[in-house]
């Protein structure tokens, strides 16, 4: 400031003929020894060439983004904590459990997004009206690192709160920038904390994210607002209306602006729950804002995993390069992306060409446009499934299933006619594409699920455990116990409500018993019905189908003179109760009538062993057919699915089913009993429910 | 841009002269004139838009404002048998489920309790650890026969009762406790306020 103190006195700065106020009076003393009002006075009075305009309110916008980000960064800070057993469950906190901690979670979360097409934004006004131009290289240049810098605060904050989506996703970023030639393997430990993922990556993201990203940031933001001041406005052309003042006429629109910006932000974390509100829902505001996956499970696939929708049109670009090997990933994640940034730290010298401008202008807008048509490529390969017509493309999965996509039998099937069978591979083609879709769409609705159970179980009153989060959902058998399933048992046994649509089309695949609702009335009442007990969801597919059960069930049982149907219901009760699965408003006494029923040795008893007493040795002697005591207890199941040939079981007469607690001699076991059990809980319909469910 | 010379005659110091006539930008409008409206649009505009982030950051720092520590329940800490009737105070530690945040801690120790017997008295006493001074670990000294409070030699008798002069403003917090027929002490585990003469429990 040239002005001196003593130059700039009070009496001068005031309106004339007023007496200082208290307020006045402080203003002056705190002039007088620090020359605020000249520092205001140049920040305010800046001309506008050619007046206010609202193309001018981007830069401010990207400023109030900012400051909107520091400051609900600050205050999640104060609750955040970075290491892999308390990341995750920080964050579950602050979003389920803090008071209010969605909405900042919510902001800072939409606000980042925001953030990013205002950037585009900006540097599009700035391309435009040629403002990047002599004198303003070098703030222009400026421009395009605090782009980067920007970027990189959102790639680092993805990770942060440790779910499976930000896990997986910087797992591809981190990986990507090990394809630096030389540097990049060393770059990749460096970021990654070490060789693997783990509480260093987290404390490093956050010190990048919180910390050296931001500081630089602030740093090349006060460079770049005071250049933008040395400069001056870079007025649109030509300038048809007067000069107006930065303050308020700029002013003034710039805070319209923000505001809106923060109305987009705060209607876009909202609009759902006013939605619930008005259909008359309850909203649960732990899931309004920002969402929050499952707790990271390197152990656990995601195949939902994709970046943040402002990086997918460099996800779907890679696949550009697919089948490259890893030059092509080189290639499309760092070359491709540099030649374009370094275009674009060109332009200010390409611009002083005749047509440079305008090719600057066409090469900004084209990559805007490559990178918004690679986004809709991104999206419409992943959500296609969502609006393509499935059912015009039936005959194509009907002969690809009969065919089981052997060309020269699919060729034969068209007659050998190369016009159709071109035809024939576009359609498969476009089917092909769908199926990825649908599976894409399973992934995410199988993460949204797993995101859910995994709040569910850490909103328990016993809490997390020090452990952490993950820890719960490795020992949740609703969440494990459907995996274990599908990996060990599905290839024989179903597990679908036969009243669902398409339950008889897994039926007739499935080559053992359906196990959906194993263990309750439904299913035993099934099980002694002579039509269902030789079918496919009970003895039918496999090789009891003509055993002594079925004869029973078939026989005698289906003779109302030698099982009345009231004995039947005795028995189903007496049988479910023994699962511990009976309806709550069971009958005591029908049970107890059913289990004499079972005990009597002209009936059940004749081959079934039921709550027998071990003889002098401790030894029980067990019947022809399985032990039911205490049947479809998590005991008996656990005891069943480790060794069904156990005498207690099926013995001898075992058909196919592993002993998956046993090993191959001596060898280990197929599953763990921690495993098993899960299995067994999650037939049952035993985990944790929260209250009120 | 003419920005440089011009920037000078702006500001509210332009009001006293045409401030237009200087510097080459032609096109300069009449001085400024104070529009008050679009200024109080303008603070009013950019108040609003930075009052979410403040308000749900204020409003999420102020959570632990609203929580409360575990409801005071007695624990068992010992059996009479490691407590003789010697006068002698013994320590134990307090073990209970634990909660900090989202972590539940199963079993945890969470404090550490006194517990004496005067001679031949079938009735137990106990002294929690902590100094009503500050806050700080007392400890027993063994050579004087005497608690002691590392940090500001607070000293008290070995029955709880303060030894003058001493910074602490009270005795060592007595807490209640029970013997069950087995044997077995309980104590009903609270904390209270330091720095103060009157023994008030935190919520």
């Amino acid at each position: 400031m040239s002005d001196s103190p003593r130059r700039d006195s009070p009496q001068q700065s005031r309106p004339a003929g007023k007496a200082p106020g208290l307020l006045g009076g402080l203003a002056d003393f705190l002039d007088d020894r620090t020359g605020y009002r000249a520092v205001v006075r140049a920040a305010l009075y800046e001309n506008v060439p050619g007046g206010a305009r609202w193309r001018y309110v981007w830069g401010s916008c990207l400023v109030f983004a900012f400051l909107t980000q520091a400051i609900t960064g600050l205050f999640l800070w104060a609750s955040y904590s970075a290491s892999s057993q308390t990341a995750w469950e920080s964050v579950y906190y602050i979003q389920h459990e803090m008071s209010g901690g969605w909405l900042l979670r919510g902001i800072h979360h939409v606000m980042a997004q925001a953030m990013v097409v205002l950037l585009a934004l900006h540097l599009m006004q700035v391309v435009i009206d040629g403002a990047y131009k002599a004198p303003r290289e070098v703030n222009f240049w400026l421009g395009l690192v605090l782009m980067m810098l920007v970027l990189g605060m959102a790639l680092t904050g993805y990770l942060l709160p440790w779910d499976q989506k930000g896990y997986w996703a910087t797992r591809v970023a981190t990986n990507l920038a090990g394809l630096v030639p030389l540097v990049g393997p060393a770059i990749q430990q460096l970021v990654v904390g070490g060789p693997d993922y783990g509480h260093h990556t987290l404390t490093r993201f956050f010190a990048l994210h919180a910390g050296f990203l931001p500081a630089t940031l602030v740093a090349m933001l006060v460079v770049h607002l005071a250049l933008f001041r040395k400069h001056g406005l870079h007025a649109k052309q030509p300038i048809t209306r007067p000069d107006a003042m930065f303050w308020p006429d700029q002013v003034l629109k710039d805070a319209v602006a923000m505001l809106a910006v923060m109305a987009v932000v705060l209607g876009v974390i909202l609009l759902p729950a006013v939605r619930t509100m008005l259909a008359g829902g309850q909203v649960d505001w732990g899931h309004v804002g920002a969402e929050l996956g499952a707790p990271a499970d390197p152990s656990q696939p995601y195949a939902a995993a994709r970046p943040e929708w402002y990086f997918l049109f460099l996800f779907q670009f890679l696949k550009v390069f697919e089948g490259w090997g890893a030059s092509g990933e080189f290639f499309g994640a760092i070359v491709v992306p540099g030649i374009v940034m370094g275009l674009m730290f060109l332009m200010p010298i390409v611009g002083r060409w005749k047509l440079g401008h305008r090719f600057n202008v066409c090469f900004t807008l084209a990559i805007l446009a490559g990178a918004g048509l690679l986004t809709a490529m991104a999206l419409n390969e992943d959500y296609c499934g969502l609006w393509a017509d499935k059912a015009a493309l039936a005959d194509v999965r009907k002969l690809l299933d009969e065919t089981e996509g052997d060309p020269g039998k699919i060729a034969a099937a068209l007659g050998n006619d190369a016009a159709t069978i071109a035809a024939f591979e576009k359609r498969a083609k476009k089917l092909e594409k769908i199926r990825h879709s649908e599976s894409f769409l399973a992934a995410a609705r199988q993460a949204e699920a797993d995101a859910e159970r995994a709040v569910e179980l850490a909103g328990r009153p016993g809490k997390i455990p020090p452990t952490g989060g993950l820890e719960l959902v490795r020992r949740d058998a609703k969440t494990v116990g459907p995996r274990l399933f599908e990996r060990h048992c599905a290839s024989c046994h179903a597990h679908v409500d036969p009243a669902a649509p398409g339950a008889a089309e897994i039926l007739a695949k499935s080559s053992a018993a359906n196990l959906h609702g194993f263990g309750t009335a439904r299913w035993l009442e099934g099980l002694f019905d002579p039509k269902q007990v030789a079918g496919p969801a009970y003895f039918g597919n496999t090789a009891h189908k003509e055993g002594e059960m079925v004869g029973y069930v078939t026989g005698e049982m289906a003779d109302a003179d030698e099982w009345k149907p009231e004995e039947i219901r005795a028995v189903v009760a007496a049988m479910a109760a023994e699962a511990g699965l009976a309806a709550a408003d069971t009958p005591a006494e029908l049970v107890s009538r059913g289990r004499g029923l079972i005990a009597d040795g002209e009936r059940c008893g004749s081959c079934h062993t039921f709550h027998e007493k071990a003889d002098d040795s401790g030894e029980v002697e067990y019947g022809s057919a399985p032990d039911i005591t205490r049947w479809g207890s998590k005991e008996w199941l656990v005891g069943i699915i480790a060794d069904p040939t156990h005498a207690r079981f099926y013995g001898e007469s075992n058909d196919r089913m592993p002993s998956f607690g046993k090993g191959k001699d001596g060898g280990a076991a197929i599953l763990t009993r921690e495993q098993i059990e899960l299995v067994a809980d999650w037939l049952r319909g035993d985990w944790y429910r929260p209250a009120g469910h | 841009m003419p920005h440089h010379d011009s920037r000078a005659t702006h500001g509210p110091a332009a009001n006293h002269g045409p401030a237009a006539n200087h510097g080459p930008a032609a096109n300069h409008g009449p001085a400024p004139r104070r529009n008050f409206l679009a200024e109080a649009l303008a603070i009013l505009c950019g108040g609003l838009a930075t009052l979410p982030p403040i308000a749900a950051g204020i409003w999420a720092f102020l959570d632990p404002l609203g929580r409360r520590g575990a409801a005071a329940k007695f624990l068992p800490v010992a059996d009479i048998a490691s407590v003789p009737d010697d006068g002698i105070p013994r320590q134990f530690a307090v073990v209970a489920d634990r909660v900090d945040a989202w972590t539940g801690f199963a079993a945890e120790p969470i404090g550490a309790v006194y517990l004496r017997r005067e001679k031949g008295a079938e009735k137990v006493e106990a002294i929690s650890a902590t100094c009503p001074h500050a806050g700080c670990f007392i400890e027993m000294d063994q050579v004087e026969k005497c608690f002691r409070c590392p940090c500001h030699n607070s000293r008290f008798t070995l029955s709880g009762g303060i030894v003058a002069p001493s910074p602490s403003p009270r005795a060592m917090d007595s807490l209640e406790c029970e013997v069950d027929g087995k044997g077995s002490i309980a104590v009903k585990w609270q904390n209270f306020y330091t720095g103060i003469a009157e023994k008030k429990v935190k919520p």
